[in-house]
């Protein structure tokens, strides 16, 4: 593969009009800078993981914390931690990294800023298969339908990629968002018909389908684990490919870039990615829309930095909505899915009505 | 009565005119006849869900009943109990047709139906908000629906809006919005107790299940007064979605017309909505079914209105028995129908350009 710097596109020079628009650097423009501001970030992210394991229904003092590992001697709130406030982290940072991710991947390969793994309709596909798996076939366990929740967001990808691309000109933003809202739609409807046919199903899917990271024990992110961290090696990996598509498919072409190759190796890690989130914690949207689009105003256009920066900001956004979620109704708790929805709703707006959407 | 054929002018169509002494009607006879077959269809549909159930009823049977036929179970079963639920499924199909007809006309875009611009998930808002904090009979329910559209619409309208509203733009603004307005939903689904959550749930997939003659009259009312002030508008829709310019030269007052097409779609879609919950799709795809069928250029109400009671009434026997004796919500139906649809109108777009 070759190792790209990012350039602006050649195109640009002869269209001024155009050089209003965001340049290729953003804020932080050199490597130097962008290390340092990864350090911040990374900070932000252990900041995270402090406060999602000390606050909650019940606020913990962070030396009991410190001795529910180092001296454990069975207290309720020691075992608290252990139990419930350290899985939820853990999930949060994995299913985090994931969807962000994910919703980088598809930004990418898509060339399309909207591309997100709920507006695409990847994650109805997966929670489709998996309401499947749980109503229909009556599986339970993680290990049974993670694998239909693969299953569901390669088909949904496959999909969704094949109608918004159908046509002469290729895959627009417009269709391919437009094909992943009906499809979408389409999955969930079918999904809901599941689940009214099935009441018992019903009442277990009623919380999965919202997206919480509440009540998983260590084994569920234990069990998606492996295959988060192979999408996101894949995604790494892919990086550098993505970057010279980012010039268009003729000039990525004589870059001497495998475009298919890139491009099936995307959807796999998308799949893997979006499967493993959905099936660990159910369907959770914007998270993957609106971390990529923050991180590219920091670090410019180079695929490589916007993974590795969405890798340590997309847990940050996930842990930080998880911990808002518990703190605004208390005692009661709102899910992070719909904190993130209502984040991510009015960013979505924000992004389409930019005078400026790239791509458009 | 003339053709194109005597007048010089072929425009490949055959058309009717009727000239009465204040009343001037011109139709196409291709639609005239579809509209009459779609309508016989429709008819046809109903007396065999009328027919259908747990209790089956002979077609000769069911036609003479319905007719003026004895008391007995029959007629029990018949007139009671099956003639409201298929009644309103023709009346709340028209409804959501003419609406779908009028949003699309007056957006001059396929995409621009009221299930698209996040009428829907803000009626299913205020139906839960009516259902925990007002009570949940049905002039509630349909007082909480009419609200929340409204206001959902009238926001991602005004979100939408920048130097005019851009179709596209309306789309995904109505998608932001409905995700807001979906967590919102899903979080009320969470707090209330399970026998609400289950209620909730059917009344947001969209379904005939609950309704009887009680309904029939209001409902009824309520589509045949936007129904006819449609009519009483004449062609003005038609001309509006040649575009403003094209419509003022034609001698159409275009700010007011608008104002009363958009009025008369909100009003039918209120209806519909407040009535069955959200049926998505439905006034999305009809519009443009009824377009392919009787061919014309641009939408036209009267075959939409047809096409929208066949398709309901279609959807809503499928959903009573495809799974029976489980009832499935009629929205299920034509979410899947209507999306598979919307796919390929999308698929078939993109090949045309």
């Amino acid at each position: 593969m070759v190792s790209l710097r990012p350039q602006p596109s050649p195109k640009q020079p002869r269209q001024p009009k155009r050089t209003e628009r965001q340049p290729a650097g953003g804020v932080a423009a050199t490597n130097a800078g962008r290390s340092a501001w990864l350090g911040v970030c990374l900070a932000l992210l252990a900041v995270a993981c402090v406060l999602s394991i000390v606050i909650g229904t019940k606020n913990i003092a962070p030396n009991t914390v410190w001795n529910a590992f180092a001296h454990f001697t069975n207290t309720d709130d020691q075992v608290l931690v252990r139990e419930l406030r350290v899985p939820r982290t853990a999930l949060g940072l994995l299913v985090g990294a994931a969807l962000g991710i994910a919703g980088a991947l598809l930004q990418a390969v898509t060339r399309n800023p909207l591309a997100d793994t709920q507006i695409l309709g990847v994650n109805a596909g997966a929670g489709l298969f998996v309401v499947f798996a749980i109503g229909v076939l009556g599986l339970t366990g993680i290990w049974s339908y993670v694998w239909f929740a693969f299953l569901g967001s390669a088909v949904a990808m496959v999909l969704v990629y094949a109608l918004g691309s159908a046509g002469s000109r290729g895959a627009t933003p417009i269709q391919l968002t437009l094909a992943g809202v009906a499809l979408g739609a389409v999955m969930e409807g079918v999904s809901a018909g599941i689940r009214l046919l099935k009441p018992r199903a019903f009442d277990y899917l009623r919380f999965w389908d919202v997206g919480t990271l509440a009540g998983r024990p260590l084994s569920i992110a234990g069990a998606v684990a492996p295959f988060v961290a192979a999408g996101l090696v894949l995604a790494l990996a892919v990086a550098p490919s993505l970057n010279a598509l980012a010039l268009g498919e003729d000039l990525a072409r004589s870059l001497g870039t495998n475009i298919a190759r890139a491009r099936a190796l995307s959807m796999i890690a998308v799949t893997l990615l979006a499967g493993a989130a959905t099936a660990a914690v159910g369907p959770i949207g914007f998270v993957g829309l609106m971390v990529p689009h923050a991180v590219r105003w920091i670090v410019g256009a180079d695929q490589r930095w916007i993974f590795a920066y969405t890798m340590v900001c997309a847990p940050v956004l996930m842990l930080a909505a998880d911990v808002v979620g518990r703190v605004v109704i208390r005692p009661a708790e709102l899910q992070v899915g719909i904190v993130t929805a209502f984040v991510g709703g009015p960013v979505l707006i924000w992004l389409i009505r930019r005078r400026t959407v790239s791509g458009q | 009565m003339t053709g194109p054929a005597g007048s010089g002018l072929g425009f490949g169509r055959r058309v009717v005119v009727v000239r009465g002494a204040s009343v001037s009607l011109r139709f196409g006879v291709r639609t005239a006849v579809i509209c009459g077959v779609l309508g016989l269809a429709a008819l046809a549909v109903g007396v065999l869900a009328l027919g259908t159930g747990e209790f089956e009823v002979p077609v000769g049977e069911v036609v003479r009943v319905l007719l003026g036929g004895e008391p007995g179970p029959a007629r029990l079963v018949i007139v009671e109990w099956r003639l409201p639920r298929v009644l309103l499924s023709l009346l709340i199909g028209m409804a959501l047709g003419l609406s779908g007809a009028v949003f699309q006309s007056l957006m001059r875009n396929p995409l621009g139906s009221p299930d698209v611009i996040g009428f829907n998930t803000g009626a299913y808002t205020g139906v839960l908000v009516a259902m925990m904090f007002v009570g949940r009979d049905y002039y509630q329910t349909a007082a909480g629906a009419l609200v929340g559209g409204l206001l959902a619409a009238a926001v991602v309208y005004l979100l939408a809006y920048r130097k005019g509203v851009q179709g596209f733009r309306l789309i995904i603004v109505g998608i932001a919005v409905s995700a807001i307005l979906g967590a919102a939903n899903q979080w009320f689904v969470i707090k209330v107790n399970l026998q609400t959550a289950v209620a909730a749930a059917i009344w947001g997939q969209g379904s005939l299940n609950t309704l009887t003659w009680d309904q029939v009259l209001p409902v009824a009312v309520s589509v045949a007064l936007p129904t006819a002030l449609l009519v009483a508008l004449g062609p003005r829709l038609s001309l509006l979605a040649m575009g403003d310019d094209a419509a003022a030269a034609l001698g159409v007052r275009t700010e007011r017309s608008r104002l009363a097409y958009l009025v008369l779609g909100v009003a039918l879609t209120a209806v519909a909505t407040a009535a069955a919950g959200p049926i998505s799709f439905v006034a999305l795809a009809v519009p443009q079914l009824a377009r392919l069928l009787t061919r014309t250029a641009g939408i036209a109400l009267a075959p939409s209105a047809v096409t929208g009671a066949l398709l309901l009434a279609t959807s809503d026997w499928l959903a009573q028995r495809v799974f029976a004796p489980t009832q499935l919500p009629v929205g299920i139906v034509t979410v899947s129908l209507g999306g598979v649809y919307f796919a390929w109108l999308l698929a078939r777009h993109a090949r045309g350009r």
